[in-house]
């Protein structure tokens, strides 16, 4: 009954969702308020339908209502009652529904914004996200229905919404499968929601630049409204990135955090586009420049964000056979491809009206480099794209299955990463407007000098190696050009205003959130370099078969296998087999870890966990591979070790920091840039609010 | 007839591996260089795992075959090619570079180089008409400018944007 009730909120959903979307351009192209005023409820109504809907599905998945095929494929008895909860997005259709109840979220608090200046976006901003939602509700409804049940037909167990026959009865599992031991992971709780949060949030933009497209009004109104959106999104789908990557490490047991899996790229190409607009949209609001390419750049972000939603959890892109035996595989094709051409046809009919209002003067400034940096951005998502697409093309045209994995990636992507960390350095030094070799010049030689110094000093202590040395090279051009920034902004408010440095720098800061806020992004991205820097080019790693009390060494470390043992949690439902090895570095001991491997008898499945030593040098990574179960006298060790790998974790920390100090919201940003742009005119304005 | 050749194939491989495993010593080979190769080969059966590391029990025999082959003195390339006959060039981390494999690394270099090339030409395009309004720079936005052309410049206009703001 109570999986019906679930399931009739989702269809009820759905209707209002089109509805809302209908009566929005009807609304509007008979200049009805009224029909646009319904609209708008309609869509704030599908919150409180999906959070019904999904606290139904909460339900039945914590009190382990297994004939229900969902809650069958993601519970069981034996879990805590929080990972019941989060199995909602453990599974496609779970997550389906998360996906359009984040969406209903995000339009609900888009649609109760104060609209009057903006009031003819509106009824656009609703279609758009009313077509997204329809078109996700529609997946669930017709293929994905996470309160599709078993029933018993004749002897078969058959899954339907449905009894199939009058005869057919319910049918319901002694116990169920089991999330995904690999997904019983604090980092994979998070993980998720919050890449979702990341790529639902971008439907927003994207809403209101089609809403710009079709009412004409192409100023840059559309970035305004909208870049805290971007920055926020930007904030989830990099955190859900780094998360993902933490996980990885801690669970997957091959000694990395990226892997150059497609699942992950999908993830990661929207984020390449996202950070192209988030640079990008700063040269329409500054120089009115780029409204083409700012469009674009946000109709390929929210392709990429279904096309990556639809990845992610689909699986269709291991081979043509599943991609064309997926029910939803072409329908997902078929909207992406649908939104991508109405999208850009719309775009062209509007190009006349996006020409720009200023003119590019130098190739050095600012605006330049963030066009340079943009065609990097572009250049990594064309390798990454290509990528992911080819092995499918491959097997369709040669029938040939072909892998295309990290040797690809890494040498394409390498030295386009390295151009972006020398822009990172360079950019935040050049004008507006206009830039000379000279100017440059004059401004970064004393932090190219000290980071000469740095460089020169790690060939002696360090390495040799000529990559890491150019890379070590960037990032210290980096910290030093942003520090740089910070000492003269601050040093020259403490000159004129008298207060001490702390005070002088801590108010400069606050009065230019966003400008300070991507400068410590820039320095988080510096740090998070060195931890790919340090794994990428000196990871080492050794594997051997040791009795108790042998040794393997790697490095300076030394770890010798002291004892073993293997016993049965039944309230969990695993089987734990832990090892325990003492570790010493240069012959002083250190202390001991202990790798482990869990097996989970519900899923059948093993899951790695390294015994890990962290430190600012490098991480000492264990995993147990293997033992002999009856004399546990053997057991194979592999060992990494992961030099400065930290310093990407410390980077991410320091990003956080920096995106919620740049997005903290301040007044009202539309006000705070009309200030700006003629501060003398507004002053006794903006003193006021 | 093929799936029966195939089969026999497979026998006779099989069989001549395993009665050389009675006559050579497997004890020299470390799991690391088993690792090395297996390293640069993907899991023929899990989607985009590397060998060395995918925990399936195929996968422990493919190490094991991998260590077999070091110790008959198959060469790297030889156990590369031997997994690529048997299993299809899936097992290689990149595409060979045959036919239509090139398409995966010509095309993303050229569309860079077009991308570079519409840039420039836009640059150049844009840089044109310089002579206007050349000194107007300075207007984009006092608050945000960070010209360094001259420090103390920069300073003055600091000093006087806070005094502004006061």
């Amino acid at each position: 009954m109570i999986a019906e009730f679930g399931f009739g909120i989702l269809v009820v959903s759905l209707i209002v969702t089109v509805y809302s979307g209908i009566a929005a351009v009807y609304g509007v192209l008979n200049k009805s308020a009224g029909l646009v005023e319904s609209a708008r409820r309609a869509q704030l109504l599908t919150f409180p339908l999906l959070t019904l809907s999904s606290i139904v599905l909460i339900y039945l998945l914590t009190n382990n209502r297994f004939e229900v095929s969902f809650v069958y494929e993601v519970t069981s008895r034996s879990m805590p009652t929080y990972l019941q909860v989060t199995a909602w997005w453990g599974g496609q259709a779970g997550s389906l529904l998360f996906w359009s109840w984040l969406l209903a979220v995000f339009t609900s608090a888009v649609t109760l914004r104060k609209w009057d200046r903006d009031i003819e976006f509106l009824p656009w901003v609703i279609v758009v996200s009313a077509i997204t939602l329809a078109f996700f509700l529609g997946m669930i409804v017709f293929f994905e229905n996470p309160f599709t049940r078993f029933w018993l037909v004749d002897g078969n167990v058959v899954p339907s919404m449905f009894a199939p026959s009058a005869t057919a009865t319910v049918f319901t599992p002694q116990d169920g499968q089991g999330l995904n031991p690999l997904l019983r992971h604090p980092g994979m709780i998070i993980h998720p929601p919050m890449l979702y949060l990341g790529f639902v949030a971008y439907v927003v933009p994207f809403a209101f630049a089609i809403a710009a497209l079709i009412t004409g009004r192409t100023d840059d109104r559309w970035t305004r409204i909208t870049r805290r959106w971007s920055l926020w999104a930007w904030l989830f789908l990099t955190l859900g990135l780094v998360l993902g990557g933490r996980w990885a490490y801690d669970v997957l047991g091959w000694g990395g955090y990226w892997g150059w899996d497609p699942v992950e790229i999908a993830a990661f190409m929207p984020w390449l586009t996202g950070t192209a607009l988030l640079h990008s949209t700063m040269i329409q609001e500054k120089r009115g420049m780029l409204k083409h390419w700012n469009m674009i750049l946000v109709i390929l972000t929210y392709a990429l964000v279904v096309f990556g939603t639809f990845l992610t959890r689909s699986g269709v892109l291991s081979s043509v056979h599943s991609f064309a035996n997926s029910p939803i595989g072409p329908f997902f094709m078929g909207f992406v491809t649908l939104t991508l051409v109405s999208s850009i046809a719309l775009l062209i009919k509007r190009w006349p009206e996006l020409q720009s209002e200023n003119e590019m003067k130098s190739m050095l400034s600012r605006e330049a480099l963030f066009l340079l940096n943009n065609l990097l951005f572009m250049s990594i998502l064309v390798i990454c794209f290509w990528g992911v697409i080819y092995p499918l093309i491959s097997e369709l045209f040669t029938g040939q299955k072909v892998t295309v994995g990290p040797p690809y990636y890494e040498r394409a992507t390498g030295p386009l990463f390295a151009g972006l960390l020398f822009l990172m350095a360079v950019a935040p030094l050049s004008a507006w407007g206009h830039s000379t070799l000279q100017t440059l010049g004059r401004a970064i030689w004393k932090s190219t000098l000290a980071a000469a110094v740095v460089t020169i000093f790690l060939t002696i202590t360090y390495t040799q190696n000529i990559y890491a040395l150019v890379g070590f090279f960037l990032v210290a051009l980096v910290l030093f050009t942003t520090g740089h920034e910070f000492w003269r902004g601050a040093s020259a408010r403490q000159k004129s205003q008298g207060e001490n440095f702390f005070a002088a720098l801590t108010r400069l800061m606050g009065r230019n959130r966003r400008r300070y806020g991507g400068y410590i992004i820039h320095i988080s991205m510096a740090l998070m370099a060195i931890g790919i820097l340090g794994i990428e080019i000196f990871q080492k790693e050794t594997q051997g078969t040791l009795a108790e009390g042998e040794s393997l060494n790697i490095a300076n470390y030394t770890v010798t296998y002291r004892e073993l043992a293997s016993w049965n949690s039944p309230g969990e439902g695993v089987n734990y087999t832990r090892s325990v090895v003492d570790i010493y570095e240069n012959g002083v001991y250190l202390g001991q870890l202990a790798p482990r491997i869990d097996y989970y008898y519900d899923a059948e499945q093993n899951m790695t966990i390294p015994g890990q030593r962290s430190t600012f040098r490098d991480d000492l990574y264990i995993l147990l591979v293997d033992w002999q179960p009856v004399s546990s006298i053997g057991a194979t060790f592999k060992i990494y070790v992961n030099p400065l790998v930290n310093w990407l974790w410390i980077g991410s920390i320091v990003f956080l920091f920096g995106i919620i100090f740049a997005a903290w919201p301040e007044k009202d940003p539309a006000e705070v840039s009309v200030r700006r742009k003629s501060a003398r005119d507004n002053r006794q304005a903006s003193a006021a609010d | 007839m093929k799936k029966f050749l195939f089969i026999l194939t497979l026998v006779l491989v099989l069989s001549g591996l395993f009665t050389a495993t009675t006559v050579f010593a497997q004890d020299g080979i470390t799991d690391d260089e088993v690792n090395a190769i297996a390293k640069q080969l993907y899991c023929p059966v899990c989607e985009n795992t590397p060998l060395d590391v995918c925990p399936t029990e195929a996968c422990r025999q493919w190490r094991e075959l991998i260590r077999l082959q070091i110790s008959q003195g198959m060469t790297e390339a030889e156990i590369k090619q031997y997994f690529v006959d048997n299993y299809g060039a899936r097992v290689l981390a990149e595409p060979p570079r045959t036919g239509l494999n090139w398409l995966v690394y010509i095309l993303p270099p050229l569309f860079i180089l077009a991308g570079a090339f519409i840039l420039f030409r836009s640059f150049r395009e844009w840089t044109k008409p310089q002579i206007v309004e050349a000194g107007s720079s300075g207007e984009s936005d006092a608050g945000e400018a960070s010209s360094p052309s001259d420090t103390d410049d920069y300073i003055a206009r600091f000093e006087e944007e806070v005094k502004k703001r006061k």
